[in-house]
């Protein structure tokens, strides 16, 4: 169980210029959409945006998070 | 995991802590050396969950079609039978879940990606260019 904000705390940790936006899709505190528009994200494949944002997100995601639906960007 | 790997050369296969030739764990290699023999031995592979012919996930699935529907040859493993292997591919991969699509031994994303990829074109040129 994790709560939106905790999660937006993170990726905002990772990426302190990012825009972030983390919804709990289900009210169960383990589903959740994210979208994460950050600069840095530019010269990166999708890929490697995503490994960016669950690298950030750490044990979190793997004890915590059941499900992340990704979206993410350069500005 | 992205040190270089020598050549396979037999004569290649001595002392402890050398590196060598990717081994599946039939040949005595462990779990690791196993992923990269499987991504690095054809030019497109998939870990999913089931078989092409019976996937057990929708977003498998979804990847095999798309696959398929191009034409595209790919080897394939079953991670819901190999638990080991399971846990070691979302740390080879950095990626958290299964399934996950790899051509010419870097992953190309999961399903959302490769979806998205299929409708761009960019898997195409992809599958196209590789060898």
């Amino acid at each position: 169980m994790i709560t939106a904000e905790e999660i937006r705390a993170k990726l905002l940790e990772a990426f302190p210029q990012a825009r972030v936006q983390v919804v709990d899709t289900t009210g169960t505190f383990d589903h959740f959409d994210a979208v994460v528009v950050e600069e840095s994200f530019r010269t990166l494949s999708r890929v490697r945006q995503h490994q960016a944002v669950y690298e950030a997100l750490g044990d979190a995601f793997r004890d915590r998070i059941h499900a992340l639906a990704l979206k993410t960007m350069a500005p | 995991m992205s040190e270089k790997i020598s050549l396979p050369i037999a004569a290649d296969q001595s002392g402890p802590g050398q590196q060598s030739a990717p081994r599946t764990r039939a040949q005595g290699g462990d779990v690791m050396s196993e992923i990269e023999a499987d991504v690095k031995g054809q030019k497109v592979f998939l870990y999913m969950k089931g078989t092409p012919d019976f996937p057990q996930c929708g977003f498998s699935a979804r990847v095999v079609q798309i696959l398929q529907h191009l034409g595209a040859e790919f080897g394939s493993s079953d991670i819901l039978v190999d638990p080991e292997k399971r846990e070691a591919v979302k740390v080879y991969g950095k990626w958290p879940t299964i399934p996950q699509l790899y051509i010419d031994g870097e992953l190309v994303g999961g399903c959302d990606i490769t979806t998205e990829m299929f409708q761009s074109g960019e898997l195409q040129s992809l599958l196209g260019a590789s060898k």
